[in-house]
């Protein structure tokens, strides 16, 4: 029952003239706000699970592999199969706490 | 002309209707969610529910845009089961409005047993009562965990066709996997937090078009209830089909919300 996707029609080139100047400006974001991190005083000096999550997500960019936006989904997810006893809040953060990765991208 | 099937338009202005008529938007269902508070008594669902099935429509048809609506109590006041079941009581006293699609968004939040409880009484609702679901799926790091629980307990609980039931706020983590297992699917354009526009039109190309919608989610926090037209122009500037935009932001939800015997596209504006 399944159709064909329909394949993205541009070529690579003009895939790259249409997006490179919005994502050039996305890698400054993140750049900046590792800086940021980096320039702010008190706390720990150590990451918390976001941006340890955050540095091991940046590393599955540049690993040789495709399936990258999924990949790193499923690294920020929490992996656990079973229901919690109580929600312990009603937002969520962004990264599982439990991550305890590094920058190479394992997903301890 | 589209379709936005899934907009909270309590949490927006009747500018927002304007501006999404003169987009080209001809019908939204809009699913009972939280409010950004939790209601302090069944009353107020109550009251919820009367503006669902009443106050919206009246609002909406001032544009030419047919509304329809979902009811539930939403996954985020779920902890308490107890409050959760006399609201889910009350249910049954709107399912005969005109505008009534079935028991929406119903789902988890962070996945625990309380919100699992009220999942499978909610299902237990739509199965005594012949009605489709539309299901809310987590956010962010429970999102991956939650589809799985809810596509399981939607499973065990073995009543509900598939494809009677639509799996919302996918992205590349659990798209494929609601599409396998014979549900459909939506995708949600939110700013920071679901799918972009580019991301949604990604998805279309690596995984079909198949079983699967568009919609903006617009409600009272960082959203925009003109996403769904921005994602049919950024298909258009990729040199998509006409057809294939078409599909996904027409054909798809219209083929869906049919089943219900109550989704229509053909209101003629009021004002
Ligand atoms: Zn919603």
């Amino acid at each position: 029952m399944s159709i064909e996707p329909p394949s993205l029609p541009l070529s690579r080139s003009e895939v790259v003239d249409r997006y490179f100047l919005e994502h050039r400006a996305k890698v400054l974001d993140i750049a900046a706000f590792l800086d940021r991190v980096d320039r702010a005083k008190g706390g720990t000096e150590e990451d918390d699970f976001r941006v340890r999550s955050l540095r091991a997500s940046i590393s599955l960019l540049l690993d040789g592999d495709g399936d990258r936006t999924k990949r790193i989904l499923d690294l920020l997810s929490d992996p656990s199969d079973q229901p919690i006893d109580k929600a312990p809040m009603k937002g969520a953060t962004g990264a599982w706490d439990g991550f305890e990765g590094d920058a190479e991208g394992s997903t301890g | 002309m589209y379709i936005d099937p899934h907009v909270h338009m309590v949490s927006r202005t009747t500018d927002d209707y304007e501006r999404m008529a003169i987009a080209g938007c001809v019908a939204i269902t809009e699913p009972a969610f939280w409010a950004g508070y939790d209601r302090s008594s069944p009353k107020g669902f109550h009251d919820y529910f009367s503006v669902l099935t009443d106050t919206e429509p009246k609002r909406a048809a001032q544009y030419g845009i047919a509304h329809h609506t979902w009811l539930c109590i939403n996954p985020k006041e779920a902890e308490d089961p107890v409050f959760a079941r006399e609201v889910i009581d009350i249910i049954p006293d709107f399912l005969e409005r005109e505008n009534v699609l079935g028991i929406g968004e119903i789902g988890l939040n962070k996945n625990s047993r309380n919100e699992l409880e009220i999942l499978e009484a909610h299902l237990q609702l739509a199965a005594d009562h012949d009605q489709m679901v539309l299901v809310h799926t987590p956010h962010l790091e429970d999102k991956r965990k939650g589809t799985r629980l809810i596509m399981d307990a939607i499973r065990n609980h073995g009543v509900i066709d598939p494809n009677r039931v639509l799996i919302d706020h996918v992205e590349e983590h659990t798209v494929r996997d609601v599409l396998d297992r014979g549900f459909w699917a939506g995708m949600t354009l939110y700013p920071d937090t679901k799918c972009t526009p580019q991301r949604a039109a990604d998805i279309f190309e690596m995984h079909g078009t198949d079983r699967l919608w568009i919609n903006s989610a617009g409600d009272w926090g960082p959203s925009d209830p003109l996403a769904v037209p921005k994602c049919r122009d950024e298909m258009r500037r990729r040199g998509h089909l006409e057809a294939t935009i078409r599909k996904v932001s027409f054909d798809n939800p219209k083929e869906f919300l049919s089943q219900t015997g109550r989704f229509r596209t053909d209101v003629q504006p009021t004002r």
